[in-house]
């Protein structure tokens, strides 16, 4: 062991009983992590330039499934078309609509409480239930939303049956289940100190600038506690477009998100090979996403003891 | 005031006083405020009550439609009461031999049962290690388990699958359980959050009389995170019972499948027959709204505990 420093030498007899006790206690996890983190995300790597139909052992093809992908696949283009389309509208609306509906909950009304517990009502709703109950509502002809859009006079789109309006529907359903994003804000919203927002007042603010002013530089660390989780997990929705749009992600491809065409390929296809690219790509693209976010966030994140950074 | 005119009534010279009394306690400026009070107050009762009508109505129009005949769920103009209710609905869905209700409830009470146990005793563990214990490598090793949320599960979930079936085990529950007996990275991180709130006198004072780090945890330390346990189970609890991607790929028969699982068979099969359908979604998700309104402290406090505090 010379030149090799262990890190256990400085340590008393009771820290090293610790450091074991301490060991033993994350020894599960740090199997899982090998075995079901570590292992399968490298394996996916590997996979991913081989052919491998599940039934026959792989066989090594190089790059030519990312080839495939960008070039020869159809349904490539479309799934990540549809992917960052939706990501892009549902994130930024679900988290003004998730801000707005926490600051209304932060009110003092009587029984605010009972308001708070039906608000987060929808999120237990199984997606595969709510899905349905969407595609009743969205029903083009006499369904209950159309129904009520002509009686305001307004012609009424046939949603999931329309590949224009297939994908503002999936939206409009995802609003309905901020009920978690809306709380996290509620936490935060009731973190920022009363004193701040009476003093503000004093120095004769309105509502406006104390949202512009107080409320959201101290809420941005929740903001993009929010935007990121919500960013990565709206490129994984699955459930809901599957249920509408089947495999093929009907109507014309419209509901066919990038999790489905993965779904597709590794499930029905078996190829486990060029299924394990897209994942890959779609790791990188997640990463990367975050990555941009994080950096963007030293523009706009207000920390306590210093102010925003740039 | 204007003077009152000499001969009046009893009974309007009392109602006049009245008047007079009212006029007084609306002009005056305490009673002012006072009224501006309960105008506001109306006025947050009427927003709240409006936006939480929005968020209930797709829950109200599956519990109404599932009492409705096929040609009542799309009928103009719209019913929102069916008449005559269809109770059969139920009796049918529940008898329906393609969805076998109670067998597909016990499915899924035992698997999000099981996942529940195996991630609240693994991560109470796990997150003491980390919150409570100094041992080298520590902090590096939470910095790789809060990256790996970020880390699209679709990634993971390849190789696993190949695993898996290697080792002869699809069909069955046990790669949709077993993972989870070694931990969850989430539920890590909230744990430990907890666990360091917490003060560390108790555990000090049980050093010093000799007792070693496994009674420290198991009679000190987990009565004290009670109420994070509970919250764990909860959140668990439900996003099993919404899980369908893993069962969607492990499980092929239907007496296996979770109620999930069952429903989007269902609806593959019999998609026109929407009010049974409905009926379907409503018992998928009764067991959950129960658990919900038993449990909703832990459901609101929670989502407070699993955000970004600490």
């Amino acid at each position: 062991m010379s030149g090799f420093r262990s890190p256990w030498a400085h340590l008393s007899l009771m820290q090293r009983r610790e450091a074991r006790a301490g060991m033993l206690f994350v020894l599960p996890w740090v199997l899982s992590l090998l075995v079901f983190t570590a292992y399968p995300v490298l394996a996916s790597v590997i996979l991913s330039f081989t052919d491998y139909s599940i039934v026959q052992t792989p066989h090594w093809v190089g790059l030519q499934n990312y080839q495939t992908m960008f070039t020869g696949d159809p349904s490539f283009w479309p799934a990540v078309r549809n992917s960052i389309y939706y990501a892009l509208i549902s994130v930024p609306l679900g988290l003004v609509a998730s801000l707005a509906l926490a600051l209304v909950l932060n009110m003092r009304a009587a029984g605010i409480s009972i308001y708070r517990t039906l608000f987060y009502l929808p999120s237990v709703v199984p997606p595969i239930a709510s899905t349905i109950v969407f595609i009743v509502m969205f029903e083009p002809q006499s369904g209950l939303v159309n129904t009520l859009i002509r009686l305001t006079g307004l012609p009424a789109p046939a949603w999931f049956s329309d590949p224009t309006w297939s994908k503002p529907g999936l939206v409009i359903m995802s609003l309905w289940g901020i009920g978690a994003t809306t709380l996290i804000f509620l936490a935060g919203l009731q973190d920022i100190p009363r004193s701040l927002l009476e003093a503000a007042a004093i120095d004769g603010a309105g509502p406006w600038q104390k949202l512009r002013n107080v409320i959201l530089p101290l809420l941005s660390p929740v903001i993009l506690f929010n935007l990121v989780m919500n960013v990565i997990y709206s490129f994984q929705v699955f459930s809901q477009p599957l249920v509408i749009g089947g495999t093929t992600g009907a109507p014309f491809e419209s509901m066919l998100m990038y999790m489905v065409h993965i779904y597709r390929n590794a499930f029905r296809y078996f190829k486990m090979g060029y299924a394990s690219a897209l994942s890959v790509v779609l790791f990188a693209a997640v990463m990367l996403i975050t990555l941009v976010i994080f950096r963007s966030a030293r523009l706009w994140v207000f920390h306590e003891e210093s102010g925003p950074v740039a | 005031m204007t003077p009152l005119p000499d001969r009046i009534s009893a009974p309007e010279q009392a109602a006049t006083a009245d008047m007079a009394h009212l006029a007084k306690s609306v002009f005056s400026p305490a009673a002012g405020r006072k009224l501006r009070r309960h105008v506001l107050a109306a006025g947050r009762h009427v927003l709240l009550i409006g936006v939480a009508m929005a968020f209930m109505l797709p829950f109200v129009w599956m519990v109404i439609s599932a009492l409705k005949s096929n040609d009542m769920v799309f009928s103009q103009p719209i019913q929102w009461w069916p008449n005559p209710p269809r109770w059969s609905n139920f009796l049918e869905a529940f008898n329906y031999p393609r969805f076998p209700f109670l067998r597909l409830l016990w499915n899924s009470v035992f698997y999000s049962g099981a996942v529940t146990i195996a991630t609240v005793v693994s991560c109470a563990a796990v997150a003491y290690g980390f919150a409570r214990l100094r041992f080298p490598g520590r902090d590096l090793l939470f910095m790789v388990t809060i990256a790996t949320l970020m880390i699209p599960g679709i990634v993971t979930f390849i190789p696993t699958f190949i695993l898996f079936k290697a080792l002869g085990q699809l069909g069955s529950y046990v790669p949709l359980i077993v993972p989870k007996f070694f931990g969850d990275a989430f539920f890590i991180f909230m744990m430990r959050q907890f666990y360091l709130t917490l003060p560390g006198e108790l555990a000090d004072a049980a050093r010093v009389d000799g007792a070693n780090e496994f009674r420290i945890f198991w009679q000190i330390m987990l009565p004290l995170v009670r109420p994070a346990l509970l919250v764990m189970a909860v959140f668990m609890f439900l996003w099993t019972w919404h899980d369908f991607f893993g069962p969607l790929v492990y499980l092929s028969d239907t007496s296996q499948f979770p109620l999930s699982l069952g429903l989007f068979a269902f609806r593959a099969q019999r998609d026109t027959y929407w009010g049974l359908l409905m009926a379907a979604a409503t018992l998928t998700t009764l067991p959950l709204v129960i658990i919900f309104f038993i449990g909703q402290r832990y459901f609101v406090e929670g989502v407070k505990l699993t955000g970004i505090k600490g």
